[in-house]
């Protein structure tokens, strides 16, 4: 059973580069069944990566909340329009399990951010946050999927609003 | 809408399938009629600053964050640029050709991507179709084998840009004077595998772009068709070149404006305008003056410039494609498509080309030579020209840098397209769903791209400003660029 962990995000946007960062700590943990991608944003060609496992976990900024960090299951979501050059991680699930009839068992894994602006290094706060989220997945990774919990965070969090492209283009585009 | 004065202001906000956030406004006359059009963008030059004071060769790497769209251009762009400051221009075979390869991969993929995700449900399946199908979900459905293709043909692109530059994030392939790795022959066989496909998938392309202009070529030919200027980088030959060569000129009619002129002199031939609506400035060519001397970059502007194609299967294209328009050059938007399936096509052809050359091999890295302090580069990314200049003191760190991207280039002529869209298909005076799908294609063909760093679009800021007929400001509203907290 393989295990992608896809961090995604720009480094060069201070905590924007939470989900390259986690992929990275992720990577040197070196686990033989899990493999570890990053990039700046999600695109068609991951498709192709995830239709080749049988666990994903999608790893973001999230610009709103009040927890240092949100997990969730995710599902496709084939009727979302696309909006820009990057796709989200439901969007993502939909095209691939459109395209190769399967998709693997799919998380969010959102890491509480606070600065988006030019800069190379995380906030104080987001490298802490990064830490919980990173003690909080190393055990799940050393566990069966099938012991995954669906949901772990605050429970007024809104689903998967707490991602920075969903909720920002959300209400963004909203207002 | 907006009642200022004589000129009544429509808004659309926002386009959709554009990068980041835009917004358009249409004037209209007490009459009704569109007096002007405009595509607001919002423009970063926070990151100049940013880069200030950093040492020149952290800027290859570093440059490269500034769009998570187009990286690849950018780090290529900063390393030619790094190369004249440390006097290693002259580059080893085996460096140029590391970083054609990355550039081709990049342009291939970043082709791929536009036209089958993002233009391809238009053409497809027509302007005026259902917003909820006309998207690759769509495509899938209607057309699975194109969508397949479009997944692989990014994939193969994007292992190209992994291959060549190490990795997807802050690649660091390209160093001042020349590359940091060469390509392993455990690589070069694995990309050489699949290439024979990608040129097969992008002839296949090409003929789709045909196919859907042969449907009603009046339509596809005039649909956001005005007179223009182009500029590109050609060799000195005058063949396409994606990577490096003189910028040249020619005017709608195909006559030279200038030719050959070397990436230091750029600012004796092209200058930027700052218009007190926009943030984003307007570049044009200085002999003509700002009203006259607005071009196109891009596809069709690279297309439309060259002499010739120098790879077999996309000069025939080329060829063809200038027939269309009776040996002068293209001012059709969606030509933009012909021309950038063409391109994808020479991008496949180059790379095989590459795939085969022993020079990827070789351990000759690096050349150096006579520092100096000022440099200019210029490179044709994807979506267009793309301009990149630094000054650098005596202790190694930048004091100056002044970029002029692509999209900026194209700015005049994409405010040009909306106010010929609105022109021709606005009816009365409210915005219809028939219109706004109009304006979105005829922008979309010219592939902006706006989100300039960060993939959480709606942190970017965002300043929306009215304006009066009398050119007063009358409003204006700013969203910064922090998160919003809960």
């Amino acid at each position: 059973m393989t295990t992608l962990v896809l961090g995604y995000g720009n480094p060069g946007r201070q905590d924007d580069g939470l989900g390259p960062a986690l992929a990275e700590a992720v990577a040197q943990w070196a686990f033989p069944n899990v493999r570890v991608l990053d990039n700046y944003q999600l695109n068609i060609e991951d498709a192709a990566e995830l239709a080749q496992v049988e666990t994903a976990v999608f790893a973001d900024a999230a610009c709103t909340g009040e927890s240092a960090f949100v997990w969730q299951v995710l599902r496709p979501a084939p009727k979302i329009a696309f909006t820009t050059h990057a796709l989200a991680p439901q969007s993502l699930l939909a095209l691939c399990q459109d395209l190769y009839q399967r998709i693997p068992r799919a998380f969010l894994l959102a890491v509480r951010g606070y600065q988006f602006g030019f800069g190379d290094d995380l906030s104080r706060l987001a490298q802490q946050n990064l830490k919980r989220a990173l003690a909080f997945l190393l055990p799940l990774l050393r566990q069966p999927v099938q012991q995954w919990p669906d949901f772990f965070g605050p429970s007024t969090h809104q689903r998967t609003d707490a991602a920075c492209g969903q909720s920002s283009s959300r209400s963004h585009f909203g207002e | 809408m907006l009642a200022t004065g004589k000129t009544r202001k429509i808004t659309i906000n926002p386009v959709t399938r554009i990068e980041g956030h835009g917004k358009v406004t249409i004037h209209l006359d007490e009459n009704g009629h569109v007096t002007q059009a405009r595509f607001h963008i919002v423009e970063f030059r926070g990151f100049e600053r940013f880069a200030l004071g950093r040492p020149y060769w952290e800027v290859p790497v570093m440059i490269q964050r500034l769009c998570g769209i187009c990286p690849v251009s950018h780090h290529l762009c900063a390393a030619k640029a790094m190369d004249w400051i440390v006097g290693g221009e002259r580059l080893s075979p085996c460096a140029e050709k590391m970083r054609r390869l990355m550039h081709y991969g990049q342009m291939f993929q970043s082709h791929a991507l536009h036209f089958f995700h993002l233009s391809s449900p238009d053409l497809l399946f027509g302007f005026s179709s259902d917003v909820a199908r006309r998207n690759i979900i769509g495509v899938i459905q209607a057309h699975p084998e194109i969508a397949r293709r479009a997944v692989l043909m990014r994939k193969y692109g994007q292992e190209v840009i992994k291959a060549t530059s190490g990795k997807k994030i802050h690649g660091t392939g390209a160093i001042p004077g020349g590359i940091n790795k060469n390509l392993s022959t455990t690589e070069r066989d694995a990309l050489r595998r699949d290439i024979g496909q990608m040129i097969e998938w992008s002839q296949a392309a090409v003929k789709l772009v045909k196919d859907i202009r042969a449907k009603d070529p009046t339509f596809f030919d005039s649909f956001g068709a005005f007179e223009s200027n182009c500029v590109s980088l050609v060799r000195a030959d005058g063949a396409l070149d994606f990577y490096d060569g003189g910028l040249r000129a020619k005017d709608a009619e195909g006559n030279i404006i200038f030719d050959h002129v070397r990436p230091m002199d750029y600012l004796d031939y092209i200058r930027e305008e700052v218009r007190a609506w926009s943030y984003m400035k307007f570049p044009f060519i200085r002999s003509l003056g700002k009203e006259k001397g607005w071009y196109r970059v891009g596809p069709l502007a690279r297309v439309n410039n060259c002499d010739f194609i120098p790879t077999p299967l996309a000069e025939e294209e080329r060829k063809e494609f200038r027939a269309a328009t009776g040996g002068k050059p293209s001012n059709s938007s969606l030509h933009y498509h012909w021309a950038r399936m063409i391109e994808l096509l020479h991008a496949a052809e180059l790379m095989r080309d590459l795939l085969n050359d022993p020079d990827l091999q070789s351990s000759d890295l690096v050349r150096r030579g006579l520092r100096r302090e000022e440099t200019v580069a210029i490179l044709e990314a994807p979506r267009g020209t793309l301009f990149h200049h630094y000054c650098v003191n005596a202790n190694d760190e930048v004091t100056l840098i002044n970029l002029i991207v692509s999209t900026t280039n194209n700015n005049e002529a994409m405010n040009r397209v909306v106010q010929k869209i609105a022109r021709d298909y606005l009816e009365g005076q409210v915005i219809t769903e028939g219109l706004l799908n109009h304006i979105e294609v005829g922008i979309r063909a010219y592939d902006p791209c706006l989100s300039c760093a960060t993939h959480a679009v709606g942190q970017m800021p965002l300043v929306v400003t009215l304006m009066g007929s009398q050119g007063q400001t009358l409003d204006m509203k700013a969203r910064g660029a922090g998160c919003p907290q809960s």
